[in-house]
């Protein structure tokens, strides 16, 4: 029932190539979406998954344009509901690998309940939420990530709503997988995208990603050289939550309930904050710092074993099956109570 | 009246034969009439009658106690002919508060069999009721109705009296004092009410002793006590031989979905958020994994049919079931589904709107919303059936045009159709059409929509299939490759297509069966769960000698090729539904023929009596 069961040595040799389709890509020039098609197609050789067995599957925006430009299946849907198309596919072929390619809009304005719903029931698929804090494709109105305060077209005076947080969002829908990680740091995309189409579950990440036409450079804070230097927080399974210019590295700590920076070498060995994946509580409080005051964690925050819905529907249907055998129709319809006219 | 008193025994009643009855149980929501009313159905059907049913009940699930708007009733007609509907005019109604009376009287014959239960009109219950006296010291109810006041809770306490039960355990009994008494009256056989209790109380033998005490009280009541002079016999009515079981409108549709799920051996998948009249489809289904039915109960209406989208696009028959409101919030994702070219199939069980409307209560108005409901040329087959039991035979059908075609199909069903039973005769599965699904595996020449000559249909592919990988979705796209097109004469060409696919469904649809002569004064044209209260007053009509006949509807869109022509072998066209007048706009439009609409909006099925008036209007005075 598992997705990759396919074995490796049954899976052609793939090159990024083989993941190219022929459509031309229609974003605009300079678009952060073209860096990450690019680490998609060039990670899909190393998940040793067999082309025809993977669909991406998407809502509307221009991340959603996605599966057109990927050599596999793909099904371009309506706004919001990917996630919802992708749990009736799962339920439906438990043996495809299935994607959610989806934006900040799409998978958390119109489509926010189905991603509620598919991360609380842990539908093996595996999300990619492109954050660019606008709507770019209806040409730059806010977003619900957009900071509050916001001027664009729809807010000529500032935005009055207070943005989400995709990835408190998402654990506290009980996701099982969470991961952040920026468009323009390719091999950490790269290593993200392989790490979340590997899990089991849900698998949600959120890849900060630059509209260079409609919000350039919204996340500068990850790609100005200095800035990036202060505050990146690469997130590694049991190693310390460290960060900042080695002559200025800085500690994240708990201090009582409450997180705080401070110098690491002020910091005893025993109090530094080592990070695990595991504990759901701490990738929780990891998810709600950011900078200025704190720094921008990237990386795994959660990865755990859940059960997977559709795993356990199907479960039941074999139960059933195995139990009493395959349902007969001739046999129910004559079942229970009836009489003879004759 | 002295109810308490020792029955005299051994006084022989006299058994009087009728060609049908009708009767209705109403109560307090509490006091268990649906109960009452099927296991009075059930035995009915033992009995060889044909029967239609029509439940009735609150959308409040503990409506307030003795109020008005939390009566239930159950009401049948049974007969030794056929039954098309379940009746207009009630011979017998069983009161069981002053609130069901005061709803449910002038639904009763002069004359007509009124019994009630005394128990229950005390000045807190007449007072709930709005009654600023008992009704039943009024001389005037006894003269106009054989009025039967019965201390039915007295008696059920009467009759338990020994049993460790407390007396709302007690109290809760005197249904089954109801069903037993109205039993005898009619003569119908205990014995499936038996077994029912046996089953149901298998683990609580005080319970099953207890239900049992009070029906064979409530039967030897009858029997014994000298309020009833007569009692009735309604022979078994000549019908097809067979075995017969009792279906209700949504198990048959979900039963037809099984069907369908095991003759195109591949799954299928079924979305759906819970809605009243629709959520019991959804519930049946959930009972029957064993046929590969994978059930989603989403979170919200467009999740539910876009999950169904999800596994149609994953090869699998995807079905989603909702009422009118999902319906409406389904729109777009059905949209999706016809320029996707996906097999789908939607059942909308239709209930009385608009918004919210009245939940429990039937309507016929979404017809509109099916054949148009959504943005732009979004055109989707649209079946409905015509009784309880044909839900069986249009589910079936929707799977098999809509694996057929790559194409939506919705099916129009109604609370009445959906709550509604009937006796059903048990089909020969194999009698069924195949359901041929094929799946395109060949890469030579593969473009994703590359039509079927015949049908339109574009190829099926299951994903995981090598080499044929392709990306599809809502934007417009080329015929035949499939690439997005914003190319104005290729839309023009698409939307044309997707209209003409759907009309070639019409090769499917068998010729219209007309009842009645093929050429007359009037001809009275209906569709969904219309067909008994229609075919009733036809019948009436042409036994008054005249020249009516009449024609039902199972498939909406496309319609039947040759209705165009029957239509104008008959002087005037009349088109009775629970609507405004939806299909017979659809009529005039498509024919320009002049057919006048009769509609009535009340929530309830027509009255078999007021399509007859209508007929009688159209046709004129003289037969």
């Amino acid at each position: 029932m598992s997705v990759t069961g396919a074995g490796a040595a049954a899976t052609p040799r793939y090159t990024k190539k083989d993941f190219e389709s022929d459509q031309d890509v229609r974003w605009c020039p300079g678009c952060g979406d073209y860096a990450i098609l690019s680490a998609v197609q060039k990670s899909m050789p190393d998940l040793g998954i067999p082309r025809e067995n993977i669909v991406f599957v998407s809502g509307i925006g221009c991340s959603s344009r996605f599966p057109y430009y990927m050599n596999t299946y793909g099904f371009h849907t309506i706004h919001g509901r990917a996630p919802a198309i992708a749990t009736g596919l799962r339920v439906a072929r438990p043996d495809l690998k299935v994607f959610v390619v989806t934006g900040d809009g799409d998978g958390l304005s119109i489509g926010g309940n189905h991603t509620l719903h598919v991360l609380r029931r842990n539908v093996d698929v595996t999300i990619l939420l492109f954050n660019n804090r606008i709507y770019g494709l209806t040409k730059g109105q806010y977003s619900p990530t957009s900071e509050l305060g916001k001027v664009t077209k729809s807010t000529p005076l500032g935005s009055a709503d207070r943005p989400v947080n995709p990835l408190a969002f998402a654990l506290g829908c009980g996701a099982t997988f969470v991961a952040r990680t920026v468009d323009r740091n390719i091999p950490h995309l790269e290593e993200m995208l392989k790490r979340a189409a590997r899990h089991r579950g849900t698998a949600f990440v959120e890849i900060l990603q630059n509209c260079n036409v409609y919000n350039d450079l919204t996340w500068n804070v990850m790609y100005d050289k200095e800035s990036k230097l202060r505050y990146e927080l690469r997130l590694e399974h049991g190693k310390p939550l460290l960060f900042g210019p080695p002559d200025a590295r800085q500690a994240v700590i708990m201090d009582g309930v409450t997180p705080k920076v401070a110098p690491a070498k002020d910091v005893a060995e025993r109090a530094l904050w080592v990070h695990d994946e595991r504990n759901v509580n701490a990738a929780k409080i990891l998810a709600d710092l950011f900078a200025p005051d704190f720094p921008v964690p990237i990386g795994v925050l959660a990865a755990i074993d859940a059960p997977i819905y559709e795993d356990l529907l199907l479960e039941q249907e074999q139960r059933a099956i195995s139990e009493r055998g395959p349902g007969e129709i001739a046999r129910l319809l004559t079942s229970g109570d009836t009489w003879k006219i004759e | 009246m002295s109810q308490a008193a020792t029955p005299v025994t051994g006084v022989k009643k006299t058994q009087r034969a009728l060609n049908r009855a009708v009767i209705r149980f109403a109560g307090d929501s509490g006091d268990g009439m649906q109960l009452t009313g099927e296991q009075f159905t059930t035995e009915t059907a033992w009995a060889g009658n044909d029967l239609a049913t029509l439940p009735n009940f609150p959308a409040e699930i503990r409506a307030p106690a003795g109020t008005l708007f939390g009566v239930s009733s159950f009401q049948l007609q049974f007969g030794s002919q056929r039954v098309y509907t379940p009746g207009d005019r009630l011979d017998c109604l069983v009161a069981m508060n002053p609130a069901a009376l005061k709803v449910h009287l002038s639904d009763l014959k002069t004359g007509g069999l009124l019994i009630v239960n005394t128990a229950a009109f005390e000045k807190r219950n007449l007072d709930k009721a709005g009654y600023a006296a008992n009704p039943l010291d009024d001389p005037a109810l006894a003269e106009r109705y054989r009025l039967h006041q019965v201390d039915m809770s007295g008696l059920t306490h009467e009759a338990l009296k020994s049993l460790p039960l407390n007396a709302k355990e007690k109290e809760r009994c005197k249904n089954f004092f109801a069903l037993g008494l109205v039993s005898w009256i009619y003569t119908r056989p205990l014995e499936p009410t038996l077994d029912w209790i046996g089953k149901k109380f298998a683990k609580t033998a005080t319970l099953a002793d207890a239900n049992t005490r009070v029906l064979k009280a409530g039967h030897a009541f009858g029997e014994t006590a000298e309020i009833f002079g007569e009692h009735y016999q309604v022979e078994a009515a000549e019908m097809p031989p067979g075995l017969y079981r009792a279906m209700t409108g949504n198990r048959a549709l979900a039963w037809g979905l099984l069907a369908a799920a095991e003759r195109s051996a591949i799954p299928v998948v079924f979305g759906a958020y819970p809605i009243t009249p629709a959520s019991s489809v959804l519930e049946e289904l959930a009972l029957h994994k064993r046929f590969r039915i994978r059930t989603i109960q989403a979170e919200d209406e467009i999740a539910a049919v876009t999950s169904a989208i999800g596994a149609a696009f994953g090869g699998a028959v995807g079905v989603t079931c909702s009422s009118g409101p999902g319906i409406a919030l389904k729109g777009e994702a059905i949209g999706l589904a016809v320029t996707a070219e996906l097999p789908l199939v939607i059942f909308d069980i239709q209930r009385a709107g608009p918004s919210t409307g009245m939940p429990t209560k039937t309507e016929q108005a979404d017809l509109m919303q099916a054949l148009y409901g959504r943005n732009s040329e979004s055109p989707v087959v649209v079946l409905a059936p015509a009784t309880p039991g044909d839900c069986f035979f249009i589910a079936y059908e929707s799977v098999r045009i809509a694996v057929k075609y790559m194409v939506p199909v919705m099916v129009l069903s109604d609370g009445f159709l959906a709550n509604g039973s009937e006796p059903w005769l048990i089909p020969d599965p194999a009698t069924l059409p195949p359901i041929d699904v094929h799946f395109r595996t060949e890469r030579e020449g593969f473009f994703p929509y590359l039509r079927d000559p015949a049908t339109l249909a574009r190829p099926w592919v299951r994903p995981g299939t090598p080499g044929l990988e392709h990306r599809i979705g809502g934007i417009e796209k080329q015929d035949v490759t499939g690439n997005i097109s914003y190319d104005p004469e290729n839309h023009d060409h698409m939307v044309r297509t997707r209209a003409e696919k759907v009309r070639r469904v019409a090769q499917e649809i068998p010729p219209t069966s007309i009842h009645g002569p093929a050429t007359g004064d009037l001809l009275v044209v209906g569709w969904g769960g219309t067909y008994g209260a229609i075919t009733a007053a036809v019948e009436r009509a042409q036994g008054e000698g005249r020249s009516v006949a009449s024609i039902h509807l199972r498939h909406l869109n496309p319609l039947p090729p040759d209705l165009g022509h029957i239509l104008r072998e008959y002087r005037r066209v009349l088109v009775p539904e629970i609507n405004s007048g939806q299909l017979v706009r659809v009529l005039r439009a498509e024919y320009l023929v002049d057919a006048v609409g009769f509609n009535r909006v009340r929530g309830l099925p027509l009255a078999s009596d007021d399509i007859h008036e209508a007929i009688t209007q159209l046709c004129g005075d003289q037969p």
